[in-house]
This record gives structure tokens, sequence and C-alpha cells, in this order.
């Protein structure tokens, strides 16, 4: 099949033109480098990252590109701050808001719930993922429906909805292009706000010359487009249902907010009869007045864009239409009531820490094998499987820079710091590691065995301090050079050159 | 006013002459300056992993160590970092608490407490580039940093920019991470060592011939990944040029 391109977009001569950020060329001679895959899942077992960091490493043409885009994101990201005085400021006040909210967060989901069913909306309650899923499907099903337009969600992919429905034969369609992407090369999104950032070109051609038909040779971001819309929209047009989810939720009016660039939330809220919102209860707001904070805020830590294409405010059926608003807790009141991780909650999901995470950029958002990747999920995943997800908070060095770029202060490296101890303490640490701090703690204790564990004269592999290299396998050497060993330490020196004078000076007074 | 020093594990085992800088440059300002032989560490490795429990015993040996003195003084920023902000595996006693409130990273004690403002023996005629340690950045807040909105500000430029002939070399991501972070950079190899190279790859661009920075870690793993990849740039401590360093 081949897509037909709309004649404004063309040129006289038939060239397509250059748009913006997504001006592309037809790649057309080369080998394309396989597209890496993200963490291996083998039931319960730990997710071993840093495995699936060095593959995705290994693809050098992902790597840079991933890199430099993201990279990119988190300059533009800066720029847009630069363009605001106030910027500190919004960030307390976003900060404030969401603790403010939280502290009371049972007053308003019961204010939200009376306001929206005064406005006609229909509010359901769910206390996991399976319980969401299941409401949504009895609705769907009372209404015969068999297929739904949705728009990205977070939360859905923590509820395992698409699996769900496919199994339960309701046809699920994203209308987001990245999502549609991941939902067509059946792998979840990497990113929260660009979920198919980890793809070249090359490797949406041959998804989608494998799902819809488009020219392999062409990866032609324009094109690709091009053919998707024409592929998936008469599948919107004749849906019977749509999804969104919700950026915001406001008590006081009974609304809730969704932002894209897209506009395709507006297109599954208003294309089919009926509207259902999948919402975490953590979005709540309390008003209107606390909405711009965050519209200011989101947009630019998340794309470096002033605000997003679309910022739609929903606030009931249409005539003849009926509205559906689902709030989710799946886990969030249990981390609410957790004294070093609840500020996790206040998380707006812009993707701003992971755009800046060094660790993040270079190891693709799929390699931390579970719904959220990066910083922030460094610090929630673990609140859903603590032994699955116990090796995410070492996939960090710690650096900092995603708690200074979170628009709503998440204190994200020390919570990460938080993790290692609470795991450490719950025994859900590698053995390795444990007795790698076991025997550097004995040793760093004492002055005496510190000193005899020194490498001095001994052989090149053990140049390094005993808890870098116990475990014999000299990580540290593969890739970098052992650094040379002085003739003497600090301490000879010190001992030989000051200590001896000190002596005899102090056996001079004495005398 | 009497000053401990404290001398970082790795510095005493590969980087004795930072040692040896430290301590000549603060001489150079008066100060009576002891080091206590007995020292060994931080506790940094241990509670950087979560092991606390396992931290205890270096925490309490490193408060002996250096109970006695008014300042405690370090050419590490993560280092000074473990000790004010992360020294919680033992009781917060009197004596644990003035350790942690008097411990200094190198730079921010000659900015900040003795204010120098001159170091006429020091000349250093060559193109460097400055890495800040993410701990010293961000914790320490040592220089402002590209994610806020703040006043741009660096303690260890403002030093450095005393000393005679240096000219600075700019990188095009001056606060990413190196990757090293501690236990990160043994635990997991592969990402360390790619953000080492992507680091030092920066650095070749800028057209330094030196990279200095407050901590010897960092640079341990810099100049580790620059020598495997034949980079030709060398690495030498913030202590040694403001000591006088020639090369
Ligand atoms: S933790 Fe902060 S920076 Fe990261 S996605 Fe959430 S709001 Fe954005």
């Amino acid at each position: 099949m081949t897509a037909e391109l709309h004649e404004e977009l063309t040129d006289p001569h038939g060239e397509q033109l250059d748009h913006g950020a997504a001006s592309s060329r037809p790649l057309k001679s080369r080998i394309a480098e396989p597209q890496p895959r993200g963490a291996k899942i083998r039931g319960n077992r730990p997710v071993d990252q840093s495995e699936a960091a060095n593959r995705f490493m290994a693809a050098t043409e992902h790597e840079a590109m991933h890199d430099a885009r993201l990279w990119d994101l988190r300059q533009k990201r800066d720029k847009e701050m630069h363009g605001i005085e106030e910027w500190e400021e919004l960030r307390n006040l976003a900060s404030g808001i969401k603790e403010h909210t939280l502290s009371k967060l049972d007053y308003y989901l019961e204010l939200f719930e009376k306001n929206a069913t005064a406005n006609g909306i229909k509010v359901h309650w769910a206390k996991d993922g399976a319980e969401h899923n299941a409401i949504v499907l009895e609705i769907l099903r009372s209404r015969g429906v068999e297929r739904l337009i949705k728009s990205k969600s977070m939360l859905t992919e923590e509820c395992g909805f698409r699996e769900f429905m496919a199994h339960n034969h309701v046809e699920v369609i994203e209308t987001d292009l990245g999502e549609r992407i991941q939902q067509l090369d059946d792998e979840a999104p990497s990113h929260v706000v660009v979920p198919a950032v980890h793809k070249l070109r090359t490797d949406v051609a041959s998804v989608f010359a494998k799902t819809i038909g488009s020219d392999p040779d062409n990866a032609d971001a324009h094109y690709l487009t091009e053919c998707q819309r024409e592929a998936t929209r008469p599948l919107i047009l004749s849906a019977q249902a749509g999804m969104t989810g919700g950026n915001f939720v406001v008590a006081e009016t009974g609304t809730f907010v969704v932002c894209t660039n897209e506009g395709n939330a507006d297109l599954s809220a208003n294309t089919p009869p009926l509207h259902i919102a999948s919402i975490g209860i953590e979005k709540l707001i309390p008003g209107l007045n606390e909405l711009p904070v965050f519209i200011r805020l989101l947009s630019r830590s998340a794309l470096g864009s002033p605000i997003t294409q679309y910022t739609s405010h929903f606030r009931g059926p249409r005539e003849g239409g009926e509205m559906h608003v689902v709030l989710v807790d799946n886990g969030r009141s249990e981390r609410l009531g957790m004294e070093k991780f609840w500020p996790g909650l206040k998380c707006i999901r812009c993707g701003a820490c992971m755009n800046t995470c060094p660790v993040f950029r270079r190891s693709g958002g799929l390699s931390y094998g579970a719904t959220y990747a990066g910083p922030i999920g460094l610090i929630i995943d673990p609140t859903f499987n603590v032994h699955k997800y116990r090796n995410l908070p070492y996939s960090s060095t710690m650096n900092g820079s995603c708690t200074n770029v979170c628009p709503v202060k998440i204190n994200i490296h020390e919570q990460i710091a938080d993790w290692r101890k609470t795991l450490a303490g719950d025994g859900e640490i590698s053995p390795v590691k444990k007795v790698m701090m076991k025997a550097a703690g004995e040793v760093l204790a004492s002055p005496v065995v510190y000193r005899a564990s020194l490498p001095l004269g001994r052989s090149a592999l053990r140049h390094l301090p005993h808890f870098m290299l116990y475990n014999k396998l000299n990580t540290w050497g593969r890739k970098r050079d052992i650094p040379e060993t002085p003739k003497q330490t600090f301490n000879e020196w010190y001992r030989k050159n000051r200590k001896s004078q000190e002596k005899s000076q102090s056996e001079g007074e004495n005398s | 006013m009497k000053v401990g020093l404290f001398v970082p594990c790795y510095v005493d085992m590969f980087h004795p002459e930072t040692g040896i800088a430290t301590l000549e440059l603060l001489e150079r300002f008066g100060l009576s300056v002891e080091y206590p032989v007995d020292q060994t560490c931080c506790g940094q490795p241990m509670t950087n992993t979560g092991c606390e429990r396992e931290a205890a015993k270096t925490e309490e040996l490193f408060v002996r160590n250096f109970g006695k003195y008014d300042y405690i003084v370090t050419p590490s920023g993560s280092c000074t970092n473990q000790v004010r902000n992360n020294m919680t595996a033992i009781e917060q006693t009197d004596a644990v608490k003035h350790v942690r409130s008097r411990t200094y990273e190198l730079v921010e004690f000659l900015h900040d407490v003795l204010k120098v403002d001159a170091f006429p023996w020091a000349e250093f005629p060559h193109r460097v580039a400055l890495h800040n340690n993410c701990n010293t950045l961000r914790n320490l807040r040592i220089a402002s940093m590209s994610e806020r909105r703040e006043e741009p500000f660096s303690k260890p430029k403002a030093l450095l920019g005393m000393v005679k002939g240096i000219e600075f070399a700019d990188l095009t991501r001056p606060d990413e991470c190196c990757g090293f972070g501690g236990t990160f950079s043994v635990f997991e190899e592969g990402v360390s060592a790619k953000m080492g190279q992507d680091k030092v790859t920066d650095q070749l661009k800028s057209g330094a011939e030196y990279v200095t920075s407050s901590d010897s870690s960092c640079m341990m793993h810099q100049e580790g990944c620059a020598r495997r990849m034949g980079a030709n740039l060398k690495y030498i401590h913030i202590a040694q040029i403001l000591n006088g360093a020639r090369a």
C-alpha cells in the first residue's frame, strides 16, 4: 500500500517539504542496525537492567541517536526555563499544591466525585488494575463495544489493559503515533512522553512494513506518518468507544484536563459517543486556580515547548453521549503511607527526569523492564514489586540532576539512596553486593587491617581498593585503565616526612 | 584554628601528591594542620550501596580520628557530602554532630572559610577543563547548576581564576555526570564506562590540555577511560594547581 500525500505538503516538483523537527530524508541504501530489545523478563526474578543496557549500547547508532534526542529535549527545557523568571517559584508552588492535595486526598476525591456526578459524569472506583479492567470491560460489553480507540496512558500500562482487552476480544487502537508504533511492534512504551524514542526511523519503517504494508525501504518520517494516518483513521472513525487518561483532575469543578500534542485525546474522546477516562487518584488538584501552575511547567519540562498543542477540559458528556471516569488506586494509597517514598506521588509524568538522566539516555527505557523507566521508575517500581525491581535503584550514579529538573521537586536521588537502604535492610540485595560491603565495612573499620590490605607491590589486578575488586572480576579494568600505584601512599609519606618531625619537635619541646 | 586533614582512600593510595598539595596549601595560609594517621575512609562505599549497618564502625572510627579539630578539610567533595549529609549509621552524639558540621571540601574551605583572595605562588599557563563532581555540585552547591534557574557562580572557577596564565576550556555538557558514581563504577560497569568515554570525548573536543577537579575519584575514572581510549589529556587535582604546580 502506498500512502497518498496531501497536496499542500508537496512542493511543485513533487518533493516533500521539510517540516520542523520531523524533517527527514528517505534512507534507502544503508543496512539498518537492528533494534536492541528491552530487559529479559523471567517471571518474578529480579530484572537485570545493566544486561539490557549493555545490549542497547552495543547498538551504537541507537544509543547515539537516543542520547542526542533526549539531550536535545533537556536543552530545550533549559531554554524555556530561562524564559520564565519565576521558574523556581513555580516549582515550589507546584510541589506545595501537590503535597497539600495528597495530604487531604480523601476530601478532594469525594469533592470531585460529587461535582463530577452533578456534571453528568459517572465516577467509578478501582482498587487495582484488575478491578479497573473489569469495570471498563463491563461498560464496553453492556454497550456492545468491539473497538475502542485510546490515547496514551501510563496507568493503563500499569493495569495490563491492552492484553486484557485482547483476551476479551475488544480491539484497542492506540491513537498517539509513538504509542501506536509500540503497539504494532508489541513492545511497551520506553518513555512516558515519547514512547518510541528508542527507535530509529528504519525500525519504524520495518514495523509498518510488516503491519500496515508500507514500503520497507522508505524510512522518511513524513511518509511513515502519512501511512499510519491513512491506516488508522478508518479504525478511529468506526470505533464505538474512546478512552483517555487524565493529566489533572479538578476537584472543585468536577472536571479533568488532558494534555496532548497530537490532538489524539480529543479524537478518542469526541469521535465515539462513549468516553471513558482512566485516572490515578494522585492526579487530583484542588481547583482551576491551581491548574495554570502545572500547565506552565508540564510541557516546558517535558519537551521544552511552552505549552502542549492541546489542553482539553472535559466537563461532562455531550448530548446523547456518556462519560465515565475510573479512579484507580493500584498501590497508590499504600505508597501514600510510606514515610520516605510518598513524595513520588507528586509526579506529573513529564519525563524530564528521564531526559536528563545520563544512565537512561545510554540504556533506553525498555532496559528497566518495568512500566516506569528512568529516575521516577527507580523509586516507584519497587512499590509494585520489591523483589522483581530490587536492582533498579542501583541503576543510578545518584548525580541528582533528576531532582533538580523535576517540576514538582521530588527528591528523586535521595529516594534512590533510601531505597538502597530499605532494600539492604529487608534482605533484598544481591549476595555479591552484600558480601563485598560486609568485607569492606570490616576492613575500613580497622586502620591496621586496612593498611595491611593495601595493594602496594602486588599484582596489577589488585591495584584497587578491596571493595572494588573483591569479586575478582575486575569490572573496573574492562574498559578503563587501572591507575598506576605510586611508590608510597600519602600515609607513608606523612609518617616519613611529617610524623617524625612532629615527634622530634615535641621531644625538643620536652627537653 | 586546628585543622584535621582527611585524605580519602583513593587519594592515599593512588594520588599521594594530591594529599601533599592539600597539606602544603593549607599550611601556606598559616594553619596548623594535622593528619591523624589512623584514618581509613568516610564510609561512603557502604552507605552508597545501601549497607548502612556495615558503615557504622567506619563512621565511628572517623569521628574518633577527627573529633578534636575545629575544621576537617579534605580534597574530596563526595567524601564531604558523605560526612555532612549521610553519616547517619551511628548515634548522633555531640561529637558526631561537631564532626559532620565542621567537615569541608577543600575548595569551599578556601572560598567560604578562609576567603582566600590570592595565590601569588600559583601559575598554570595551560588550557584547562573543569569537572565538578556531582555531589560537590548538587549537594554541596559549589557552583550553580544548569538544571536550575539561578545566578551563575562557581567557587572552583573563582579560585582558579586567581592562578596566573590559566585558560578555561568549555565543555558542551559541563555538568553531565561522568559515570563514576562510587560503587556504580563496578556494579554497572558498562554504562559507567560509556559515560566516562563520552565525558573524555567532550573534554578532547574542548581543546583542553588538562582536566582538573576537586575530586580524585571522578578523575581516576575519567583518566582510566582516557588512557584506554588513547586520549591525550592530563588530569590534575585542583589542590596541585592552587599550590603552585607548574605542570
Ligand atoms: S519525577 Fe518529576 S521529572 Fe520525573 S516524570 Fe515525574 S514530575 Fe517529571
